[in-house]
């Protein structure tokens, strides 16, 4: 190499207890270049960046920075070497302006003064075309401008080297565009970036060289130019995957869940749903796209009869009984009618699951009504997580073993498979991929797919563009609370549903 | 029409005396939950506060020849600050280096510190054959107003502006000061973001764990004078066991009633002390004392309440408040 490497890693390797989440990592990264660091999750590269922003440190291996050895034991020493991370869950205080957020940490001399951080904030934005407004305060911002504040931050403190994990988890294409845009300005200008994704096509757009991570180990660095997203995931699984998701068709599906005209208030008497209404049958995956927040976890809540219904119906079809309408019912005789729903909040166990509980007691949790006797059950729970161990290849030591120590993606297969496994009429799951590794998610559209063909009506609530159009029949779009289109899954793009989820009263289309 | 101005300026001056304990406690621990430390301690610490403030002026006017009425004050403020100081170390090291539970450790402290401080106050008494007391000549010293007569007898608003002890007026700087502190330094945002977001704080740089400590043994040492300031002012500088209980855990509910603001601390405390005496001066018959001693929490339940149904964002908890920080936990 020519130039002087902006950061060179050299055999990185760092264990948490027994786990060793990076081996031995070596990496090069270059000024003027964005790096894709591309892995499975729990491929350690969060991790790896962490080391560089000075969250975690080191148990091995060197750290240059500009050809120079360096020790970050905190994040101030990483600002001090120019270093800017961008986390995947934003470092902001929600009851702080921006420029406050901005200046937070600094150690200015004098007097603490917040027009002149203001006034640089705006030259900032000028400078490479960011629309924010320092005095506001970030519980008033949007995904995207919270998003902003944290790059703004790091360019105010100087960062020449920028990291960014997952930054576009939460935005809408056009957003991601935008960034896109930004991101390749400073490239240009300068500064070296990387970008910790697992979606092949951003890395494809963005990134100029693409670095690859396999449990914990670094498998290889190539050029973008030089590559193609299946090569890619072959390195990121270590064999040929199929990118494919089968999406058979189902003979004469029925309609199975109507609403009509569902309106939902939240405490303060807003609108969290606003005369919703679609058909959701049978023998077919509604995928539910949106931004963050526009009323999925409500609409689904509704259903499931866990949020008051203020105005509307929702009318219940199962095979071979007559209609019904859920509003009013209790969320059990809702269960018992044969709804389910698999919700992956954030932090994944929030909703569902018992952390501190074996798969044998989170099963339990759907059956210890049943039976007369006044102690519970335990052999026929105990049998269905054997069931769902084996089938979905769940990796635990034993069903006794606490919930909250197995890995995200295991976490995940135990919550859907106990909801699979009540034979439900209606299947709901919300996020039920989150930050599941290609591998893991797969496993997990088939077995939706495999309620699909059933005959099941299956709601899926989803965050990545990309898979709704590979996996459902049909997609419904919110926004702010209204339904904004309805889309064939076979014949929308992904523009058209990024307009929708931005837009309003958008028109339904006829052949939905 | 003249008795019912003279009970009103007289229920004022009291309200006063008995809320400028409150009114320390209550910053002491604003500066403490600012930085995102619950300590539940608080009552222990006024104990201790009280007990040894009193013990440290004592033994000053027992052993020295001539003593100086003004390093009387200023032992008492500087000796009661001191063994909060010692408290809230405990309680620091507990939480933030051994990241113990803030609630448990905090109530363990509330035991202990009154343990501590009865202990103390018992321990003197017993030593000294009867009840310490300072000399009367002192008592004036912690009790009487800074200001000359001529100003406190202007009619009407003289008793009210200037008939209270030098504390009142000392709470009052440091509330206004400590607002200051808060909204306009660098230093104040600082400790402000690693109450709401520790993690936001580290990664910005700020050393989470120094700015923890620093706020709560100085919040602490607050909150004791105030304990100090009960017995030398309400209680008339004698150790007994029933006088500090229970203000404390005003000072905690004063805290949440107040929304962590200091310059609200002032008014609250005031209120707080006209509903701590009213019991004495507003005697209503057949409602037994007990009754209006619940006024304060019932006053606080209702303000919760309110502050909550109204949701406003700048008028919460810090975020983090309570919660342990470890940069490494994933």
């Amino acid at each position: 190499m020519e130039t002087v490497c902006a950061i060179e890693l050299r055999n990185i390797t760092k264990r948490f207890g027994k786990v060793v989440a990076n081996d031995g990592i070596d990496l090069e990264l270059h000024y003027g270049e964005i790096l894709s660091l591309l892995g499975e999750n729990g491929s350690g590269k969060t991790t790896l960046m962490n080391m560089l922003a000075g969250i975690y440190f080191p148990d091995e291996g060197e750290i240059f920075i500009n050809g120079k050895q360096v020790s970050i034991r905190s994040p101030k020493d990483a600002y001090d070497n120019k270093i800017g991370m961008i986390h995947q869950h934003y470092k902001l205080v929600d009851v702080f302006t921006a420029a406050q957020n901005i200046i937070l940490g600094l150690d200015d001399k004098g007097k603490l003064d917040i027009e002149a951080a203001n006034e640089k904030v705006r030259q900032i934005c000028r400078r490479y075309g960011f629309d924010i407004d320092p005095t506001q305060k970030i519980y008033d911002m949007s995904v995207s401008q919270k998003q902003t504040v944290e790059i703004v931050k790091m360019l105010y403190r100087g960062a020449d080297i920028l990291i960014l994990d997952e930054p576009t988890a939460v935005l809408t294409p056009q957003e991601t565009e935008k960034l896109f845009d930004v991101l390749r300005n400073m490239r240009d200008d300068g500064k070296a970036i990387v970008i910790i994704t697992h979606k092949l096509h951003e890395v494809m757009a963005l990134s100029d060289n693409v670095t690859v991570l396999r449990k914990g180990k670094y498998i290889g660095t190539v050029k973008t130019s030089e590559t193609n997203p299946q090569a890619l995931t072959d390195m990121m699984v270590g064999r040929a995957v199929t990118l494919n998701i089968d999406r058979p068709l189902y003979e004469n599906p029925v309609d199975r869940l109507e609403l009509k005209n569902v309106t939902c208030l939240d405490a303060e008497g807003v609108k969290k749903l606003d005369g919703v209404s679609f058909v959701a049958k049978g023998g077919e995956i509604l995928g539910v796209a949106g931004i963050a927040g526009s009323g999925q976890k409500e609409l689904l809540e509704a259903i499931a009869g866990l949020y008051p219904v203020a105005e509307g119906e929702i009318i219940f079809s199962p095979e071979g009984q007559q209609p019904s309408n859920l509003v009013g019912k209790t969320p059990m005789q809702i269960k018992k009618a044969g709804v389910a729903m698999a919700f992956v909040p954030e932090d994944r166990l929030g909703m569902g699951l018992v952390g501190s509980m074996g798969m044998t007691g989170n099963m339990m949790l759907r059956s210890w009504r049943k039976g007369k006797s006044v102690f519970v059950n335990r052999k026929d729970p105990n049998e269905l997580a054997l069931k769902v161990w084996k089938e979905l290849e769940v990796v635990t030591p034993s069903t006794d073993f606490p919930v909250r120590r197995m890995s995200g993606g295991n976490v995940q297969k135990v919550l859907v498979g106990r909801e699979i496994a009540s034979a439900p009429s209606v299947l709901m799951s919300a996020y039920a991929v989150r930050g599941l590794d290609i591998n893991t998610s797969y496993t997990i559209y088939n077995l939706m797919t495999e309620q699909k063909m059933k005959g099941v009506a299956v709601v899926f609530v989803g965050e990545d563009l990309d898979v709704l159009l590979e996996l459902c029949d049909r997609i419904l779009v919110l926004c702010g609370g209204k339904v904004s289109g309805i889309v064939d899954a076979r014949t929308t793009t992904k523009e058209e549903i990024g307009l929708l989820m931005t837009r309003v009263g958008g028109k339904e289309r006829a052949d939905a | 029409m003249t008795d019912f101005i003279a009970l009103f300026i007289a229920l004022i001056v009291a309200a006063i005396t008995y809320g400028t304990p409150l009114l320390f406690g209550t910053l002491g621990e604003i500066l403490t939950e600012k930085s995102g430390n619950l300590n539940l301690g608080v009552e222990g610490i006024m104990f201790m506060g009280g007990a040894i403030g009193l013990g440290s002026v004592f033994y000053y006017e027992k052993w020295v020849a001539s003593p100086n009425p003004y390093l009387a004050v200023v032992i008492a403020l500087l000796f009661a600050f001191l063994a909060g100081a010692f408290a809230s170390l405990i309680f620091s090291f507990l939480t933030i280096t051994l990241r113990a539970n803030q609630n448990v450790t905090g109530l363990a402290l509330a035991i202990f510190g009154t343990g501590v401080g009865q202990f103390i106050g018992e321990f003197m008494r017993v030593k000294e054959g009867g009840y310490i007391s300072i000399s009367n000549a002192l008592k004036g010293y912690f009790q009487n107003s800074p200001f000359p007569h001529a100003l406190q007898n202007i009619p009407f608003v003289g008793k009210i502006l200037f008939g209270h002890s030098f504390f009142f007026y000392l709470g009052l700087l440091l509330a206004i000061g400590m607002f200051w502190y808060l909204n306009k330094t660098r230093s104040g945002l600082y400790l402000r973001a690693v109450g709401e977001s520790p993690a936001t704080a580290d990664a910005a740089g700020i050393n989470v764990g120094r700015t923890r400590y620093i706020a709560t043994i100085i919040g602490g040492g607050v909150s004791a004078i105030g304990g100090m300031i009960y017995i030398m002012t309400i209680a008339g500088c004698v150790w007994n066991h029933e006088g500090l209980s229970g203000v404390g855990w005003l000072a905690v509910a004063l805290v949440i009633f107040c929304m962590w603001r200091p310059l609200g601390a002032i008014w609250g405390s005031v209120l707080f002390g006209a509903l701590m005496i009213l019991y004495l001066r507003l005697v209503i018959p057949f409602i037994p004392t007990q009754l209006y001693k619940i006024l304060p929490y019932v006053v606080t339940v209702i303000v919760l309440v309110i502050s909550s149904m109204r949701n406003n964002r700048e008028k919460q908890p810090p975020q983090s408040l309570g919660l342990p920080y470890f940069r490494e936990e994933r």
